[in-house]
């Protein structure tokens, strides 16, 4: 495997984008804070690769616009993933991986205020006998939360307690749209919204974009003294029936943290959109208690439809170009109830 | 580490109809994938992980389908990536699948690309108008046939030779079992008397709407040696370029030949006419042949390309057989059509089209273009091991 490292990284987050669907216009300066960090133009990128969603933008080909961001002409190698950045970012690692291309530029957007994003994220249900019933997607998060507090796997003061310790932590994170913490008492004290769930338990309705910028080897030492070396790149899927899994478990998650050496991980960024989804993935990584969790505050404070998994990535990565850690994961998931996920660490030997 | 050699070794796909009124979704796509893993002598439990392709999701109605196909397509407890890069989306999904293996990241690659144009309404789905967008509600058709007149001009071309492409086509698709239309006795004169619909471009000249899948077993080189006639990779490309921009030539679209000189160039090829044996090229309307013949490389620009055609070049028993599977004018299930390219081209270098195989095929092209002719994925296979 070739040395493949995260050096740049940028992101916007809103709760109201006012723009265009495409978020064509969010994304340039985006691509020019990637080139400030780099050093870079749009020409020494070698590969793009972005992720979105038609339904999000409603419209079909999302990216067809988007792809103005970059300036296509001349030409250039691109892709495009109808899903979230994280897995963008894959693609890109691949093809750099294939020896083809030494650099990469990935980048992801969503405005999920543009329609109701509960009832739009209903759309990924199985659509001959689930979707004509039409669950949201926070009342089927309300059912994951339900079925674990049943089965004594979480209650609701750990969940305020994930809820109060990201709003906290989001207070120094200028991107983050909800923020606060008071203290578990006063968030059980909040009204429900989807019992179990109240609302600082559900992330916020999210509109935003972010890129990250991929390099190999000494590419990569040319842009930063301390690269994110991706040392592990995992990422699975479970099936999505519901009334077939056990809800309190993440067998993806799991899967991926095996295929992974997680030990020495001083910062885990999990993109949990419901606060009990932290606990199923806490669980599912084996994170000793001293790995400080979400420090950027997560998906509980600012979760941008196609991107809030990448942003993991981003927000890790950045810690290791400071030096603040030696060895991080970022996590991104998909789909109902954590059906799809991937994790991706991060370290900063040289 | 380096690219590791990557070949196909199983190809399936449906057969294509309008309406697969009798397969879900997941029914679709696993009758593709079943007769690839057949072929491939292999079980959905060996693979390692599954690609998916698609174009719209408006298409059918459902936001990521494949998701609620994870378990169905036997992801479940696997990587799956889904891609979506437009029309060109079959090829650029079975490239990311080769990369997988080219990567070193996985030996035994699955992946599918499936249009079950029958759940909903492709014509509306084009059509949602978009701010600051041009709209486009005369569908593809209407959104092509300007280029193609733009061809016809700049090339001198006599008007009848789309319709030597849609007559060649239509009688391809009488050997190949799993196309959607088998419209015998199409002739250059029937073609010629079909209904104008967007002029130049007649009813006959104009690619079906179809439900189907088709699929690609990809593997490393150990695990190919057990294929009896692995179909090689010997280079892929993907390029993009803008939708609206005055210095753009829809035409010959820059996007397309840089694509095709990187191609050639990683394959190893000087003289694409010489060295190509069969060649699958996406022809949504029937004059893209010519047109496309010349982007990329095979004939001279403004006029080599339907003279090419029109010289009977084209045809099963011409210098370079073109769509020998029918092509997309005789099967169009949009997601799947690029990956229907690749996978032919892959059946003619092993000597698997059965009716509709070109004699000694040794290398292929497999050719997939989308959008408003701004996004293309290609690639060469062939019957022997790549030598760079």
């Amino acid at each position: 495997m070739r040395d493949v490292a995260v050096v740049g990284f940028a992101q916007r987050q809103m709760p109201e984008f006012d723009g265009s669907p495409t978020c064509v216009e969010m994304l340039v300066p985006l691509l020019a804070e990637c080139y400030e960090q780099t050093g870079w133009t749009r020409r020494d990128i070698g590969f793009w690769c972005s992720g979105s969603s038609d339904y999000l933008a409603g419209r079909s080909f999302s990216f067809v616009s988007a792809v103005d961001a970059i300036g296509v002409i001349p030409p250039v190698n691109e892709s495009h993933v109808e899903m979230d950045l994280a897995w963008a970012m894959y693609e890109a690692w691949l093809k750099i991986q294939t020896g083809e291309v030494d650099t990469a530029l990935v980048y992801a957007f969503g405005k999920s205020s543009a329609g109701v994003l509960r009832r739009t994220l209903g759309l990924q249900l199985e659509p001959y006998t689930m979707t004509p019933l039409w669950p949201d997607t926070v009342s089927l998060a309300g059912l994951q939360a339900r079925a674990g507090i049943d089965a004594g796997a979480w209650d609701e003061a750990a969940m305020a307690e994930v809820a109060n310790r990201s709003l906290t932590d989001a207070e120094k994170n200028e991107y983050s749209i909800r923020k606060g913490g008071s203290s578990v008492e006063d968030l059980l004290a909040r009204p429900m919204y989807a019992d179990p769930l109240r609302k600082h338990d559900c992330s916020p309705v999210t509109d935003g974009a972010a890129a990250i910028v991929l390099a190999a080897g000494d590419k990569a030492r040319d842009v930063r003294d301390k690269p994110a070396w991706i040392s592990g790149l995992s990422h699975y899927i479970d099936p999505m029936g519901m009334g077939t899994r056990d809800l309190t478990r993440s067998p993806s998650a799991a899967r991926a943290a095996a295929a992974l050496d997680l030990s020495g991980v001083e910062v885990a960024e999990l993109h949990a959109p419901f606060s009990h989804q932290e606990l199923i993935l806490r669980r599912e990584l084996g994170l000793a208690d001293d790995v400080r969790i979400n420090p950027s505050g997560g998906a509980l404070t600012s979760n941008p439809m196609f991107s809030g998994g990448g942003i993991r990535i981003g927000e890790t990565a950045s810690r290791i170009w400071s030096g603040e850690i030696s060895k991080g994961v970022g996590h991104a998931t998909s789909g109902p109830a954590l059906q799809q996920n991937l994790l991706c660490t991060l370290e900063g030997r040289n | 580490m380096g690219k590791q050699p990557a070949a196909v070794v199983g190809v399936g796909q449906t057969h294509h109809r309008a309406k697969r009124l009798d397969v879900s979704m997941a029914g679709l796509c696993r009758e593709a994938i079943d007769r690839a893993l057949e072929d491939a002598n292999m079980t959905l439990d060996e693979i390692d992980a599954i690609v998916v392709g698609k174009a719209p999701d408006l298409f059918e109605g459902v936001m990521m389908p494949e998701l609620f196909m994870a378990e169905a397509l036997g992801a479940a407890g696997k990587p799956l990536l889904r891609v979506h890069t437009a029309g060109s989306v079959g090829g650029s999904t079975a490239i990311v699948a080769a990369s997988l293996v080219q990567a070193g990241v996985h030996k035994k690659v699955l992946t599918v690309a499936y249009e079950k144009q029958s759940e909903s309404n492709a014509m509306w789905a084009l059509s949602v108008p978009l701010p600051f967008n041009m709209p486009v509600h005369a569908g593809a058709g209407g959104y092509f046939a300007p280029h193609v007149r733009s061809y016809i001009r700049r090339s001198e071309a006599p008007t009848h030779v789309g319709a030597i492409v849609a007559a060649k086509d239509r009688n391809n698709a009488l050997k190949n079992p799993y196309a959607h239309l088998h419209n015998e006795g199409t002739t250059v004169e029937s073609v010629l008397a079909s209904q104008m619909l967007w002029d130049p471009i007649r009813y006959d000249e104009t690619c079906p709407s179809s439900d189907g899948a088709c699929a690609l077993v990809i593997v490393s080189e150990d695990i190919a040696a057990a294929s009896p006639n692995p179909a090689w990779i010997h280079g892929t490309v993907m390029r993009s370029e803008a939708t609206t921009a005055a210095e753009r030539d829809q035409v010959n679209p820059q996007a397309s030949r840089d694509a095709a000189a990187a191609l050639w160039k990683q394959a190893g090829i000087t003289s694409p006419i010489d060295e190509i044996d069969a060649a699958e090229i996406y022809v949504p309307f029937s004059w893209f042949e010519p047109m496309w013949l010349e982007s990329l490389g095979f004939a001279d620009a403004n006029g080599g390309g339907w003279r090419l055609t029109e010289s009977g070049g084209t045809a099963m028993d011409g210098v370079l057989p073109v769509n020998c599977s029918g092509g997309v004018l005789s099967s169009n299930p949009i997601g799947a059509s690029g990956m229907l390219r690749f996978g032919e081209a892959a059946l003619q270098v092993r000597g698997a089209a059965g009716e509709h195989q070109v004699d000694g095929a040794r290398k292929a092209l497999g050719h997939a273009y989308g959008g408003g002719s701004q996004f293309f994925a290609m690639w060469v296979v062939g019957a022997e091991k790549p030598t760079n």
